[in-house]
Parts: C-alpha cells; structure tokens; sequence
C-alpha cells in the first residue's frame, strides 16, 4: 500500500523486468535474479496485471491475451505463423474460468471496464505462474466486480501461487492478504503480518502520521 | 488455415457480430475498390480512350512503383511512424544503382548495391526513430534533404542513359511483362501479397499493430518494440530501392529528380487506403488500390485535358479528404461504441 505517487507501480515494473533497478537487488527463491526484458521475468514466473491494463484497443481480446508470446506453428515446414484457432480457444476457455462475458473476437475498444480487465487478468493465467503482481486491480469497478477480483486472488493464493496486491482500499486488503508492506516516498516504511496490525496504523503509516514500524 | 479469424480486424470494425458484409462496408479499402471502379467506367464512357490496352498497361506500370513504396509507408504508418525519405531514397539508390551499370558492373551485383544503400538508409531512420526514440517526422525529414543531396553529390548532376554490358535485362526486367502485364506490376502484386500475409498472419505483423495501438502496452507486455520498429524503416527503404530499380528499367535513364516529390504521392495512397496516422491501422490491399486510384485520377486528368500542374493540387485536395473520411468515420464509430455499451450497461 502507499499513497499516489508513492512508487508502487514503479516497483512493479522493475520486478517485472520493465526498467531496471538503480540499486538493490530481487531474490527468488532465495537467488538474486535479473530481469532485463518482461520476458525474462515472465520465464522466472512473474505475471502482471497493470494499472492501467496494458491494453491495445485496436487488437482483439485474444490477440491482447497473447501479446509478447504469440503462439505459432509451423506452415508448410518453414513459415511460423500465428495460430490463431489456438489463441482463440485458449482465451475462451481462460474467460470461462473467470466468469467473464468477454468475447475473444472482440476488439478491446469496444469493451466495458469489467472485460478490459478480465483481459489483462487472462493473461497471467496463460503460463505457470508462480508470482502474479496486481496493481491496483480493483480500483474503479463495481462491488460486483471487485468482489469476484478478490475472490480470484483467494484462488490463486490456493493454488499456492503468490500474489503481491497494490490498493488504494483498505477494506480489499485486509480482506484477502497475508501480509501488508507500505510504500512511501520510494521508500518501504513498513511490513507486518495482517493480523498484528490495523487500518488506522496503515492509514498512519501511508500519510507518514507514523514515520515507520520496524 | 483458420483465416475467418484473422485477430487483427482490418480497422474500423467495432463489432465482429456485425459479420462480414458490414466489416466490407465499414472497410475504407472496399469503397477505395469501388470508388476506382466507377471512375474508370466514367472515364472510359466520357472519353473512350481508357480502356484501350496501351493506356491500362501504362497506367497500372505508372501506378507500380508508388504502389511498392506505399506498401512500406503502410508497415510504418502502422507502428504509428511516417517515412518521408522514400522519395529521396529512392533517388539514391537509383542514381548509385545506375551508376554501377553504366561502369559495367552486372546487374545482379548492382541491384545488391543500390539495395544495400536503400536499407542503410532504412536503417538509420529506424535506429534513430526506434532506439533513440527521435520523431519519425524530424528523422525522416532530416534523411529526405541528406539522401537528396548525396544524389547531386553522386551524380555530380550527370544523367545516366547507358547501362553497361547488362542494359538489355534491365531493360527487360522494367520494361518487359508476363502474359501482357507489365513486370511491376507483377513485382506489386507478389509484394501485396506477401505483406498481406506477414500482417495477417505472423507475430511480426500483430506487434507492428500492437505498437501503432499502444506502443507502452507492447513494451510493457514483452514485445520487442524496437527492433520492429526498426524492421518497418527497413521496409519502407528497401521497397523504395526495388521501386528504383524498377522504374530505372522502364525509363532507361536515371537523373537526379528520380523519386522527386513522390513521398507525398506514396503516403497519400497508403493513408486513403486506409492507413490511419495515427498508428494501429492499415492493409496491404488498401495501399495498392489507392495508389491504383491515385494513378488513375492522374491519367484520367491528363486524358481529359487538364493542364499537369494541377496534378498537385488533386493530390494534396485527396489526402485531406481521406483525413477528413477518417475523422467523420472515427466519429461515427464511436457513437456506436456508445450505443453498444448504452445496451450493455442498460
Ligand atoms: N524509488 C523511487 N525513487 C525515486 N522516484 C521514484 C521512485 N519510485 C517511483 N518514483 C517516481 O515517482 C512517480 C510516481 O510513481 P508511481 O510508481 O507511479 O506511484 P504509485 O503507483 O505509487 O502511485 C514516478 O514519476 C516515478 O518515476
Ligand atoms: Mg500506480
């Protein structure tokens, strides 16, 4: 958590291998990695959702789902084009599994809210995901909405793949996490286990009320 | 093949369930068909000349060479770029290509050389544009003077007529046809093709529209924007080279003004063909008919009398008013959108 401009989404880009780290340093497993391309963090299990989707409007909602790793085969043994039946199917099915209406033909400029982000949520779900990193994915939609958000976010934690959420709603976090880490200025001013600490401590902690928990 | 469903919809289409014939008529390629269509046969009635063999072969081998370079201009306007060194591009190209001929050197080494020529160009739009993030308008601006001057500074201002020991292939290879229809025009017709298919139907192809629709999404989601960026320049530089090559061995001279001005005509048929500016959009198909239409227009004009120095001014009048098609589209579009989520919603 942090507030606006407290770089949250920054981080998340340098996890996922979109800019690299001035200092510091991402362990996995215990191991340092480094992440020079998206896909280098994608291979070592990483998937993002971000805050404003990542969406291209003029491309369908299965061609969004595969941007960056098209899936190909090979045509008359040497030409590798796209399989887009393939594509279609598996987004499909990947819509299925989160309940949602979108269509995979359809061009993302037409979509509403909702379908935009089970577009860009569709997407973490394509590979093995070990770690998927949401930022801010249930600002600005419908309690409806926000609750199946939260409820796919207890699924995944079942499946046991970790899910690292960035919000603004106090309420979504402490409903869904395990442990709360608050951003501030660049900087991490605190990280506790949700049950050792409170709302109002957060609240202090974002506002820089209270300077920082050990 | 599955090509019913093709991920990238042409343009303009807001709603796969509307089916085919409403994506043909919301298509701007199919009213560009249409549009050549009815002039020709207005032309042909009103002055009768048209239609005669001689004519359409000349005017499909006119319309050739802006047609190939429109199809590079389409890859780049795509990714949401605009090439205006094709002109000057062209003119190198040829003028260093003609001059490999006349000092007797093959045609096959010099096509290699004036092709080679053509992509450093490319290339050097590309890196600029691609990886150091410069405007493709400066950029292509800037490579439109230099490429210009290197012509005069590699001419020397001389004209080439002779060509060397393989005059007679080139000639042959600009000049010549297969079953009555005109080499370039063959060399148009494969290279649509061809960029059709690499649109449609390959990885590269999505991610040129990936970029022209948002190119931080595409970085962001791992396509790698750069070196496709780059790739486009290097279309667009090399189609200018073949175009060069081409027209070299129809006229059977290159002067300095080769390629002089054509920019304009070969962004002009890729944007009426359907080319949006603005990035994300654009066919293979739409490039060549406009620039079909274009070449059409232009010989009508001539046809019917009108003096050539208002040719300018039918071009510059017909690329606004493709603009102006677009936005008049762009709005109509958007009501539907509204109209559609209004339903869903409601
Ligand atoms: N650690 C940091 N040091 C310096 N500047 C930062 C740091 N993290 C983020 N910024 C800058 O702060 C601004 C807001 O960051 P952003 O990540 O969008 O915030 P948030 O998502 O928390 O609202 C950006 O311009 C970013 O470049
Ligand atoms: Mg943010």
């Amino acid at each position: 958590m942090g507030d606006n401009g407290a770089g949250k989404s920054t981080l998340v880009k340098i996890i996922a291998g979109n800019f690299p780290p001035s200092s510091g340093e991402i362990l996995l497993d215990g191991r340092p990695v480094h992440f020079h391309w998206p896909t280098d963090a994608r291979h070592a299990g990483i998937e993002v959702v971000y805050q404003d989707l990542a969406l291209c409007d003029n491309l369908t909602a299965a061609a969004n789902v595969f941007l960056g790793r098209e899936v190909r085969r090979s045509f008359a043994g040497m030409f590798r084009c796209l399989d887009n039946a393939y594509m279609y199917q598996r987004a499909r099915e990947l819509f299925a599994e989160l309940k949602s209406d979108t269509r995979p033909a359809d061009l993302v400029r037409t979509m509403l809210g909702g379908q935009r982000r089970a577009v860009a949520i569709a997407r973490t779900r394509l590979a093995r995901a070990r770690t998927v990193l949401m930022d801010e994915p249930t600002a600005a939609i419908s309690v409806r909405q926000v609750a199946e958000v939260l409820d796919l976010i207890r699924r995944l934690r079942d499946q046991g793949i970790a899910v690292i959420l960035i919000s603004h709603r106090m309420p979504d976090v402490f409903a869904v996490c395990d442990r709360i880490m608050v951003l501030r200025r660049g900087r991490k001013v605190a990280e506790k286990p949700v049950a050792q600490t409170s709302p109002e401590e957060i609240t202090g902690l974002i506002t820089g009320a209270i300077e920082r928990v050990p | 093949m599955t090509t019913e469903h093709t991920l990238v919809a042409p343009r303009s289409h807001p709603e796969r369930s509307f089916g085919f014939g409403a994506r043909l008529l919301g298509s701007q390629a199919f009213w560009a068909s249409v549009a050549t269509l009815i002039i020709c046969v207005a032309i042909t009635t009103i002055s009768g000349t048209v239609a005669t063999y001689e004519n359409v072969f000349n005017t499909t081998r006119n319309f050739a060479f802006i047609g190939i370079m429109a199809l590079g201009q389409t890859a780049v306007i795509i990714t949401g770029g605009i090439d205006l060194a094709v002109g000057s591009v062209m003119g190198l190209s040829g003028i260093v290509f003609g001059l490999m001929m006349t000092s007797g050197y093959s045609l096959w080494s010099s096509i290699l050389v004036a092709l080679a020529v053509a992509l450093a160009c490319g290339a050097v739009n590309g890196y600029l544009v691609a990886y150091l993030q410069l405007s493709p308008f400066v950029v292509t601006l800037g490579m439109l003077s230099i490429a210009r001057s290197l012509v005069l500074v590699v001419s020397n201002n001389r004209m080439v007529y002779q060509f060397g020991p393989d005059e007679e292939l080139l000639f042959a290879l600009g000049g010549g046809g297969l079953f009555g229809i005109p080499n370039p025009v063959l060399v148009l017709v494969g290279l649509t093709l061809v960029l059709g298919a690499l649109l449609n139907f390959t990885a590269w192809g999505r991610h040129l529209y990936a970029i022209g629709g948002n190119e931080q999404a595409a970085r962001l989601t791992g396509v790698p924007v750069n070196r496709i960026k780059l790739s486009a320049y290097l279309l667009s530089s090399l189609m200018a080279g073949i175009a060069a090559i081409l027209m070299i061995g129809w006229l059977g001279s290159v002067t300095n003004a080769l390629g002089l001005t054509y920019e304009l005509r070969v962004i002009a048929a890729a944007v009426i063909g359907g080319a949006n500016l603005a990035g994300g959009e654009g066919t293979a198909y739409g490039a060549l008919i406009e620039a079909a239409l274009l070449e059409i227009i232009r010989n009508s004009l001539l046809l019917a009398g009108v003096d050539p120095y208002w040719q300018g001014t039918f071009i510059g009048l017909f690329i606004i008013f493709a603009v102006l098609l677009e936005r008049v589209r762009g709005k109509r579009d958007t009501a539907l959108f509204e109209r559609i989520r209004g339903k869903r919603s409601g």
